[in-house]
């Protein structure tokens, strides 16, 4: 079988340099193994202890579960203390992540688009309405999950169904028809 | 300032195309000469990195702005870092010249 798919974290911004090399102590011999730092375990440690968010605050902004957000944190620590004990080179890359910019929504022509310039948006790139709205990416992928039928809440007394927000624990969502706590589709004891 | 339109023909009755990276033909859109040219896609039937490769041919031409019907996770990093603007829209029946008409609001 193959492994769970991972979910996608958010990032704000690659880091600034792409990793660090030792220097003195005895001559790094050739083909020594990098360590491997993933971008999302950079973010995690930047998000920690930089900017010193609580993890869970910091699950939020990453758009993971709060377990997750711990597990990526450990594995960067890990992989830091390795290369500081090992005298070994880190590079920064990979991961499963995606990077922020801000997305809009037009009223007018119902497109989307982004903004990497840091701009500000006044009016729609493509027709020129001035209604545009800011919308948040997390929830349009949310919907784009709904759509393949997965990450959804279900309410196992009443049957609604709503987008599941990662992040958030089913059992803490409260269905807004029959105020009964919500669980996984697809999970035991859904029967519907 | 250009901008790039991702196209399923090479007419003006063609359909917007639905992915950027697979799209048939590119068109490229001066909004200063209004002048339309029409690109061959050669990254159409590419295996993979049909996005990145087609961002590299786009890249040459001082493109500021994308439009398709859906662009490949990818390429969005590499179009942050360009400093090109992605629109997506999210109507396959959209002909090209009403997407025009559109830009020359």
């Amino acid at each position: 079988m193959s492994p769970r798919n991972k979910t996608l974290r958010k990032i704000l911004s690659p880091p600034i340099i792409k990793g660090f090399k030792p220097y003195g102590g005895e001559p790094v011999e050739q083909g020594r193994p990098l360590v491997y730092l993933l971008f999302e375990e950079y973010e995690a440690l930047r998000l920690c202890d930089y900017d010193l968010c609580t993890q869970h605050q910091a699950s939020q902004l990453m758009c993971v579960s709060r377990p997750t957000f711990t597990r990526i944190y450990a594995s960067a620590l890990q992989k830091i203390a390795r290369a500081f004990v090992e005298g070994r080179q880190i590079v920064v890359e990979g991961g499963k992540v995606y990077f922020d910019s801000d997305w809009y929504r037009c009223g007018g022509c119902q497109c989307y688009f982004n903004n990497p310039g840091k701009e500000d948006i006044h009016a729609c790139p493509l027709c020129g309405n001035q209604q545009v709205f800011s919308i948040e990416f997390s929830r349009e992928i949310a919907n784009g999950q709904m759509q393949q039928g997965e990450n959804l809440c279900i309410c196992p007394h009443c049957g609604h169904v709503m987008a599941h927000r990662v992040g958030l624990p089913c059992n803490q969502q409260i269905c807004p028809e029959c105020r009964n706590r919500m669980i996984r589709k697809g999970n035991q004891g859904c029967r519907k | 300032m250009n901008i790039a339109i991702a196209s399923e023909g090479n007419t003006m009755d063609s359909c917007l195309g639905s992915s950027f990276g697979r799209s048939s033909w590119f068109v490229i859109y001066d909004c200063d000469t209004r002048d339309i040219e029409f690109l061959s896609n050669p990254n159409k039937h590419a295996e993979q990195n049909a996005g990145l490769a087609s961002v590299q041919l786009l890249s040459s031409r001082n493109i500021k702005k994308i439009i398709s019907g859906e662009f490949g996770l990818k390429i969005k990093p590499l179009l942050d870092s360009l400093k090109i603007q992605m629109i997506v829209v999210h109507m396959p029946e959209k002909k090209i010249k009403e997407i025009l008409e559109m830009l020359n609001h």
